[in-house]
Formats: structure tokens, sequence, C-alpha cells
């Protein structure tokens, strides 16, 4: 029988130098989707494939990994996700945002903002802003090419003709570099701001769509919107239960039966270092002399 | 049937801002293996100027409106195209970018099935309001006041703004598409049977709006209609096709009343009895 | 005090612990053996074979097993092993014509070269449980003669000597035969990816498909050309050594469709083919596969293009079954963020409707 071995990062270095080529390709063409052999991974298909390929090519061994589901290092595709790291190219991980040189993510943008040494991986399950308006591939490949985004504006305007104001809370679409208009993979708007402008390099990856797609460092995304109906960012009316943040983005726990709930920060590194910094939030308000001892 | 007499009288020419031609067909023809669709057809196309291009189904007149529009590539001949800054373009010769823009600005094209000309599922508003956003327009007030001025235009209530065409009757289907293609201010639109499938009194109704649009806008328009009725009341001239040939052609009221081609006699006079 | 919940790696660990223990089942059944599901289940171990896209009948068996016996959880232990291999070059193409038969059948003739031969097939079983396999059976030993290779003419073949079918397209060395496990994927696809993205798809989804062409969406007036079975040898060159290095033989099924075609205004009218092969005996698939290739080469034959099955960026973004598992099954994995904003969402919506009911009613209200 043909015993399994495999390679750094578990890809064949033909892979890995095929997803760099599709990588700098993008990053050249920031927003633009450059199609590429995606492989079979280890783990399904909409699990994760694009990121984990993305990562695979581009982690080296003195890279330090932070893998984040729902903005939380413990979800357990994170865990599965980071081991699959750890095991297969024995690089260090972390969870701890600053220290970290590669973050691939799933629906989320971590709250500490990025800095110039780090690249941020998102895990994409349909590349194409247009999918839901246009089905077919074909067409919606013509429409990037010529930059005929009315449709999409047309399903702005349908929002606000019905509801009076934009209707898309997460994969809110972006123009990149006032050129191309790109799907920022299923992450809350509240997190939209952070893509522009950022001092890190932002990696998006399709396994089973086959498409990767790049926002350079310190590249304009723009949030598509209308001037008299502007892009408002979600603002929770709440603030963290553990940590008192007020700028993050929540989660919503329910805590009995009854249907009471709290809110508690979708990041939870983040949370935990305010906590670690002495915030604390309704829930664990304990008298400060104890947190110091403990 | 309509009126014919009392409303021969089509929207007067206005002096062209140009001498220059508007649009430019030469020797166009597309075959289909040994069949030609369509043969040698010339002619030339003036601001302000309506053109009708009648014949029966199978002579043609399909296959060269899509010539002319450019969503089929001609098999002989080209076609060109004065663009608003001036230059006279052959359309063969355009990029797939530029033929694009050209028909969601300057052209319009108005289907005989409306559904194929709108979303039916988008609302009255959205549709039209659809080019103006295509061409970069980014304020939501002003979009739907220019798409409901539109909708006024075309006899539809404003308060109907907000529902999707497929809540619309067929008449107010077609005038919707009138509307979503003039929003741009196109100079040429061209009009695919405008009035087919339509009752006689919705016709009637149509026709005269887009006689008064037309009139009002100074278009130029290629209408394609098997029905001399809608030829008699929209064009200043008209090409007779038969065969994938021009037989005959010339100023509307002329040909129609005084067909010198025997096979637009028959024409004539099975469509129009005296 | 509430805690963040933690502890995932544990309960993956634990889970994965109990997935061994409830495949393994009863300690007291002895455990199933590669070799008793490669002989036994062997069209299982065909299909894994074909959708997994690797001729391996141990690698197959193990999937197999360590899957529980789900097929598709199985094709994709496979592909995910196959994705790794490197990859020498591919082989020269089989030739089918000289296939060492075990099954032939053809609905188009009443007999040919070679005649018709039935084979191991359950066609004209009475479909009875059989009570004598429900504990160890001695099934007879089967009558056996050797066929003669060379003497059965692809059904195909035959016509095509009167120009009836149209020809099989020649190999073209300007243009090589793409490979969609290397190359992404772009429309409009050719035939030679087609066939291999169909080659690879979801049995059923290409069952489900042929047979709506059958029932008129898209309808080919398919004869089954021929259908046949048994081992064919595959060549290697190795540029080093310059000719072709047999490597050894594999089962294969193939099919042909003989198709009505009308002709167009530069064709004559003559038979199409749709084309179905798969590994091992997969009738099932190479029948459906061959309707449906027949049914996509719809744009270059100039028919009209109305159906699902002639839809090609339908029928092959939707084929494999390793993709559509994964992309359904993620809907397990935590969606909380993106709920939390339509959650958000919903009820500024619910309290706006509420809010304008509120207004419309004082408005009534205050004109009464």
């Amino acid at each position: 029988m043909n015993a399994p071995t495999y390679n750094f990062a578990y890809l064949d270095e033909q892979t890995k130098r095929m997803i760099r080529r599709a990588i700098l390709k993008a990053i050249a063409i920031p927003g633009y989707q450059v199609p590429f052999a995606s492989r079979e991974m280890p783990m399904p298909y909409g699990w994760g494939t694009g990121g984990v390929q993305v990562t695979a090519a581009i982690l080296g061994p003195v890279d330090k990994l932070k893998v984040i589901d729902q903005g939380s290092d413990d979800t357990t595709n994170a865990i599965s996700i980071r081991k699959f790291f750890e095991k297969t190219a024995g690089v260090a991980v972390t969870t701890n945002t600053n220290d970290a040189t590669v973050i691939q993510t799933r629906h989320r943008i971590p709250e500490a903002t990025l800095q110039a040494h780090q690249v941020l991986v998102y895990q994409v399950p349909i590349p194409e802003p247009l999918r839901f308006l246009e089905p077919r591939e074909t067409e919606t490949r013509r429409m990037h090419a010529l930059g005929e985004y009315g449709l999409i504006h047309v399903k702005l305007y349908e929002d606000i003709a019905r509801f009076g104001h934009i209707a898309t809370a997460y994969a809110y679409p972006v123009k990149v570099n006032a050129r191309y208009v790109m799907d920022p993979s299923p992450t809350p708007k509240f997190d939209n701001p952070k893509m522009n402008n950022s001092a890190a390099l932002q990696l998006f990856g399709a396994g089973r769509e086959k498409r990767i797609y790049a926002i350079p460092p310190y590249t304009s995304v723009v949030s598509l919107d209308f001037e008299d109906h502007p892009f408002e960012p979600y603002k929770h009316k709440a603030c963290c239960a553990l940590c008192n943040a007020e700028d993050s983005y929540l989660d919503e726990i329910v805590t009995d039966n009854k249907g009471s709930r709290m809110f508690v920060c979708s990041d939870t590194d983040y949370c935990e270092t305010r906590q670690s910094q002495g915030h604390r939030g309704s829930e664990n308000a304990a008298p400060y002399a104890e947190s110091a001892n403990a | 049937m309509l009126d014919v007499t009392v409303s021969s009288t089509a929207p007067t020419v206005r002096a062209p801002a140009n001498d220059e031609p508007l649009l430019v067909a030469e020797n166009l023809g597309k075959s289909y293996g040994r069949l030609a669709a369509c043969r040698d057809v010339s002619f030339e196309l003036y601001s302000g100027e309506v053109l009708a291009i009648v014949g029966e189904s199978g002579s043609g007149k399909s296959t060269l409106l899509q010539m002319l529009s450019g969503q089929l590539t001609p098999g002989t001949g080209s076609v060109s195209y004065r663009m608003r800054d001036g230059v006279t373009r052959n359309l063969a010769e355009m990029g797939e970018a530029e033929r694009r823009f050209l028909f969601r600005t300057d052209w319009g094209f108005v289907h005989q099935d409306p559904a194929m000309g709108l979303r039916m599922a988008v609302s009255a508003g959205a549709n039209v309001g659809e080019r103006l956003m295509a061409v970069g327009q980014n304020h939501y007030g002003k979009i739907r006041d220019t798409a409901t001025s539109w909708l006024e235009r075309v006899e539809i209530s404003a308060d109907r703004i907000d529902d999707a065409p497929r809540t619309y009757s067929g008449g107010m289907r077609q005038r919707l598409q009138i509307a979503r293609n003039l929003v741009t201010e196109p100079r040429l639109v061209f009009m695919d049977e405008p009035t087919g499938g339509l009752d006689v009194s919705v016709q009637a109704r149509l026709l005269d709006m887009m006689r008064t649009l037309v009139s009002e806008l100074g278009l130029s328009a290629i209408v394609v209609t098997h029905d001399l009725a809608v030829a008699r009341l929209l064009s200043h001239r008209v090409m007779v096709m038969q065969g994938g040939r021009v037989i005959e052609t010339g100023l509307t009221d002329q040909v129609l009343d005084d067909p010198r081609e025997p096979y637009t006699q028959l024409l004539v006079s099975s469509i129009l009895p005296a | 005090m509430y805690v963040a919940v933690k502890g995932g790696e544990r309960a993956i660990e634990n889970a994965h612990r109990l997935l061994a223990h409830e495949r393994r089942g009863d300690r007291a059944v002895p455990e199933v053996s590669l070799a008793q599901i490669s002989n036994q289940l062997g069209l299982a171990v065909d299909r894994v074979m074909t959708e997994g896209s690797l001729y391996d009948r141990e690698l197959a068996a193990l999937a197999i097993k360590q899957a529980r016996g789900d097929m598709i959880e199985a094709i994709f232990l496979l592909r995910a092993f196959r994705a790794t291999l490197p990859r020498f070059g591919s082989s020269e193409p089989v030739d089918t014509s000289q296939m060492q038969v075990r099954r032939r059948v053809s609905s188009t003739f009443k007999d040919m070269p070679g005649g018709q031969v039935l084979g191991p097939t359950f066609d004209y079983t009475h479909r009875l449980l059989d009570p004598e396999l429900t504990g160890e059976s001695s099934p007879e030993q089967p009558v056996m003669t050797d066929a003669e290779p060379g003497l059965m003419p692809r059904v195909t073949d035959i016509l095509g000597r009167d120009g009836l079918i149209e020809a099989s397209p020649a190999e073209d060395p300007e243009k090589p035969v793409g490979d969609l496990t290397r190359d992404a994927l772009s429309f409009p696809a050719d035939r030679d990816l087609r066939l291999q993205n169909l080659a690879r798809g979801d049995e059923g989804y290409l069952l489900a498909l042929g047979y709506s062409t059958q029932r008129g969406y898209g309808r080919s007036h398919p004869f089954a050309g021929e259908i046949r079975l048994g081992e064919v040898d595959v060549e290697f060159v190795a540029e080093d050594v310059g000719f072709a290095v047999p490597l050894g033989s594999i089962t294969l099924t193939e099919c042909q469709m003989v198709n009505q075609f009308k002709g167009s205004d530069t064709e004559a009218p003559c038979f199409t083919r749709g084309y179905g092969l798969a590994f091992g005996q997969s009738e099932r698939k190479v029948m459906s596969m061959a309707l449906v290739d027949r049914a996509l080469r719809a744009r270059e034959l100039g028919e009209d293009i109305k159906a699902p099955a002639q839809d090609e960026e339908f029928v092959m973004s939707h084929s494999d079954n390793v993709q559509a598992t994964g992309f359904v099954e993620h809907l397990k994995l935590p969606h909380y963020v993106d709920f939390q904003s339509e959650l958000g969402l919903l009820r500024k919506l619910r309290k706006e409707f509420a809010d304008a009911n509120e207004t419309a009613v004082a408005l009534q209200e205050a004109a009464e």
C-alpha cells in the first residue's frame, strides 16, 4: 500500500508555487478574482479549504499562526485548522493577535488594528459579489471586466425602496481601489471599515469556487452606498459583559431558558487582553483587590 | 382596426444637428449555411429620423435589426455610428466595453416581449434607475425623482414605482420598458415589434405615446414591424424586406399609399384594406 | 458568572475517539477486512475509485471501511489522498477496441461480430431477497470461455465505416487534453473538460440529469449503441526510455450512446455520440454520463439550450459530490456572527414596521 507522506504545510511545492502565482496576480490587481487550480484538501469544501491553501502557500517555518472562527480561537473549526498546521508545518501558533504573522479567519476581522508585518487570510464561501443577482459565471466575469456594476446598485436601491435603508448585514459589498466590486466574505458589515487602508496584506481564498483575491496594504476599500444613504457601520446598543468594551462586535448569549441574554466580545483575544488590563464588565465586576491577587 | 387616415402624420423631422448621418449601414449581409437571412442592405439614418423596416416573418428584418444594434456580427458589410463626440465609428472596430456602454447610454432597445427588456422581479423604480446607476449616478433621491418623472411621462402612476413589473399589465410593461430605455436620453432607439402581442386598443395608446416621445425628444429610431399601421404612425421612411433583401424603400406615405413593387402592394392591400 | 466557551480541543478528540468506537461496532463481531470489501462489495469499490479518480482497489476499500460505508465520505478520503500524489505525466489513451471483454451488449443490432455477451449482470435477475445469502453461500462455478481480443469491434466503429455516425475527433497535438484538477476551470468548457468533470461527477446526480433528458428536458433520442466491460492495458511513454511501457491493466466500463441528429446548414444528418467511461463495473454511471455528455454538446451542435442537462455551467458546477457535500454540510459550522448581524437587522426592520403601523393607526384615529 502507498504509505502517505506529506510535505511542509501539507501541499507539495509545485502546488504552492501555483497558488503563490495566483496570490501575486491578485495583489497586482486588487479585488480581482484570480482563478486557481484548487486542490482537494483533507477537510471538506466549504470548511476553509481556500483559506487553508492560501495559508499553506505563504507559511514559512518562522511564522506564527493564529486561526479564528467567528472571532474566537476556541471554536471547533478554528482549533481543527490550527492543529492541522501545527501537525503538517510545525509552526508556532498563538491566540494573541499582535504576536501573529499570519492570521486565518472565518467571518471576522480582529478588533486590534493589524500591522504591516501581518497577513490576514480570509476563508471565502462564495467569492462572487454578483452571484445572487446573476448566477452565470460567464456573465459576472464580463460585468467585472467592463466595470458594469449597475446591477449591484439595483439591489441597494431595492433595499432602500422597501426598508428605507440598505438591508445587508454581512458580506456587504465593497469597491476596491476604485475598480473592482468585491465580496468581503461573510464578515459582518461592522468589520468593513477595517479593510480600508489597512497596513496588513489581506488575502482571500475560496477553495470550492477556486478563486483567490487580495487587498494589498494601504488600498482604498469603500463600502457601496448612495450619497444620500451612506454606509452605516453596525453599532451595538450594548457593551461587553466581560470587559466592558463599547467598540467591539458582540455575540449575544442566551443565558437561561427564560430567554435572558447578555452580550460579550466576539473577538476572544481582544476581550481577554482587555480583562487582563483590568477592564471589567457587568458579569465579572470583581473587587479590584481580589482580581489583583488572582 | 386603427383609423389610419386620421393619424397618418408622422412626427415632423427636426433639422439635423449635423449634416452627417447618425447611422450608416453598408452592404449588410448574413447567411446561415446556404440560407441567406439578409443580403446587401445599405441605408443612412439621420438624426431625428424614424425608419420602419417592414416585412413578413422570415423576411430578414429581425436579423437586420440585430446586426444594426451590434448584437449580431454581420457576415458582410458594416455599420457605422456617429458618436456623441461627432466622430463616426465602425461598430465592428469598437471594443466590447465601448459597445456595451453605447448600448446602455446613447442607444435604447425595446423588445417585443417586455420580460426580455425588464427585470421582472425588481421594482419599476429600480428598472428605470438601473441605467443611471450603471453610469455612476449615486444619489438615491435624485435617481428616484428621475424615475418618477419618467413613469409619469409614460403614463404610469407614480404610486406604482415600488411595484415589480410582474404585477403590471402588458401595456404598462411595454411603457415601462420604454421609460427604462429613454432615461439616459439616448439618441437612437431600436424597436422590435414594440406593439406585438398587445390588444388593439392598448396598441393605439402605446403608439400615440411613442409618437409624442419621439417627437418631443427628437429621437432617431429604427422600428421593425410586420404591422404597416405602426410604420404609418411612427416612421418617416419605410424599407420593405422580402427574402432577405430590401425590395422597396421611400417616404412612408409614398410607399404605403402608392406602392411600386407587387409584393408591397400585396402587403398594403392585405393589411390595410381600403 | 459567565465563562466563554473553552475546551473545543478536547471535545474534538473525544468525538473522534467515539467515532472510531462506533466504526468498529460490536467487538464480538469479526472486523471486516479490506479483501472482503474489495471482493464482496466490489461495485462499491468501483464507484469510489471512479468518483475518487484513483484506480487503487485496496485504498478504495480502506476508504470505504474508514468511512463506515458512507460512499461520498470514502470518495472524499481517496480524493484528498490523490491530491498529494506527485504527477509524472499522463498515460497513452487506452484502446477500448482491444478490451478483454467480459460483458458487451448493444441495443442497436440484434447481432454483430463478437456477439452479445451478458457477463456478470443484475439484468434479468428477479429482485427477490435471497435467503441463501444470509449465511455462508457457495455459488456454483460459472461456465467460462475465453474471448478473442480484436474480434469485438466497437459498434460505433461499425457504424463509422459507412459515415453514419460522426467520427471521433482526432487527437490534436497542439491542444493537449485539459485537466481540471490542475488548471482552473473556465466557461465555456470544451468536451475534454466536460467529460473529465462528468467522470468524477456524482452517480446519482448524473442519473437524475440523464433521466431528465429521457423525459423531454433536452431530449436527444438515445440508443445504447454499446456497453462493454473488461480489462484494458495502460501504457506510459517515459521520456528517458522513448517508447511505451506497459503499466498493467485496469477494469473499465464504457458506454457509447448513439443519438439522432437532424443535421444543420453545414452538416448532413448523421448519428452523434454520447460517451461514458468509468473504472470497474459502473454501468449506471457510464450510461448516465453518456446521456449528459450528449446533452451538453447542444452548443457545439447548434441545438437550443433549454434544459438543465444542456446547461454546462449548471451541470459542471454542481456535479462534484465532494464539493457539494462540503458546502451543504458547512452549514453545521458556527455562523453566529452573521446570525447576530441578521438578528440586529431583523429587530430593526420589525421595529420600523411596528412604528409605521402605530403611526398609521394614530393618523387614522386623528382623522376620525
